[in-house]
């Protein structure tokens, strides 16, 4: 799991654009803010991606599955 | 220099994206006392640029602060930037500025030299502007933040609240949208030196052109757009003018870049603040298209002019301005109050 929690953006993008590179079929990263989500997400749907998003107390937990 | 110290490395938040919400500030200065004073020309209740106090019948005060943690690495730059958007609401409000103080924080990793230059290019932007810069007050904190004080003049007949649109007024925009998303995908290393020294000199540039050339025609209201994006700052003009603002979304004029940027998740925190603050009085009666409507909401640092004028001198306003100034559009128009503030077409 990718941790972003502590970041703000833009580093939880430029974090899973970077995983990305090893072209996954799914990867799970955690953020604590609301805009880390949109802007993962948006990136995510950019490369791609769905997401989907759980809250986990003040944190979310963002599953990020590639698109068929 | 340039190479050693990271600026917005040192901040949190960049520029007007630091600016706190507009709905939170609302609720910040609820119920706080005030003086009723009838020469009090514009307060805050209308959550206009600047304050204005009639001296005479023939002169008015301006009034305005800002400042905010660096948008850019270069400390002269950014020094400029801030001084421009700081000078900027003195001619939203149609005045002409004079008089500014520094307003500034320092922080312990930030050298000397550097201190200076973000001063210097203060100093440039306030001479280009005719305004003296007389003194001001500095203070540590963890992170930078530079901005000016600005007292301007204006004859009290001649105020362009952002409270005044009328139905029928031609809406014009002075300089392109994108910035906080462009600045945010600039700290990721994710834009073009050619786009970088395009917003950065679109920043650094005064809207002093704009507010000279707008004074000679019949405008009505004025505003600035900045950190409240074109969607929160039109939606405080059509509110406060009771009336609706229609933007026509394939002339609204932006930074190319800052689409695919949008599209890559570079969207600043204000952005979303603003999203909050004004989605509920928008209507989308175009295709809804998410990264424009980033752009819409996308907080402005030193943004241009949204200026509302009566449909007779429209054209020719417009034309005036284009002749002088890149990224000048027309970009919608004034009605009567509907159901929603604005309504994008």
């Amino acid at each position: 799991m990718i941790d972003a929690r502590g970041y703000s953006c833009p580093e939880p993008v430029l974090m899973i654009q970077a995983a990305m590179k090893t072209n996954e079929n799914c990867y799970e990263m955690m953020v604590d803010n609301r805009v880390s989500v949109e802007n993962v997400t948006r990136f995510a749907n950019h490369s791609g991606y769905m997401v989907s998003c759980e809250q986990k107390g003040n944190d979310f937990l963002l599953t990020i599955t590639k698109s068929e | 220099m340039k190479d050693d110290i990271k600026l917005t490395k040192l901040a949190s938040c960049a520029g007007c994206g630091a600016k706190v919400g507009a709905g939170t500030l609302a609720q910040l200065l609820q119920d706080l006392p005030v003086h009723q004073d009838e020469r009090l020309l514009v307060g805050f209740d209308k959550s206009d640029d600047a304050s204005v106090y009639k001296i005479n019948d023939t002169t008015a005060i301006i009034q305005t602060v800002d400042f905010f943690p660096p948008i850019v690495d270069d400390p002269r730059l950014f020094g400029q930037i801030a001084a421009c958007n700081a000078i900027s609401d003195v001619y939203a409000m149609g005045g002409e500025p004079r008089l500014a103080l520094n307003v500034m924080t320092v922080s312990p990793e930030l050298p000397k030299d550097a201190v200076h230059e973000i001063l210097r290019g203060g100093y440039e932007k306030a001479y280009e502007a005719n305004v003296i810069i007389t003194g001001g007050h500095t203070i540590q904190d963890t992170e930078p933040k530079y901005g000016l004080s600005v007292t301007g003049f204006v004859h009290p007949d001649k105020i362009l609240k952002n409270s005044s649109a009328r139905e029928g007024d031609v809406l014009i925009l002075t300089k392109p949208l994108g910035i906080g998303i462009l600045t945010t995908a600039a700290k990721a290393g994710m834009v073009s030196d050619e786009v970088k020294t395009r917003i950065y000199a679109q920043m650094a540039q005064l809207n002093k052109t704009a507010r000279d050339i707008m004074v000679k025609y019949e405008i009505h209201s004025c505003t600035d757009v900045t950190g409240f994006s074109l969607l929160g700052h039109g939606y405080e003009m059509a509110h406060g003018s009771g009336c609706t603002i229609y933007l026509n979304t394939s002339s609204i004029p932006y930074h190319p870049e800052a689409l695919e940027m949008a599209s890559m998740g570079m969207i600043p925190a204000g952005a979303y603040r603003n999203r909050d603050f004004a989605e509920s009085h928008i209507q989308w009666n175009s295709k809804k298209n998410l990264p424009l409507e980033d752009i819409l909401f996308d907080p402005q640092t030193s943004g241009g002019l949204l200026i509302s004028v009566s449909e007779e001198d429209a054209q020719n306003l417009l034309h005036e301005l284009q002749d002088h100034m890149d990224g000048v559009a027309e970009i919608g128009y004034v009605t009567g109050q509907k159901d929603a503030s604005i309504i994008l077409i």
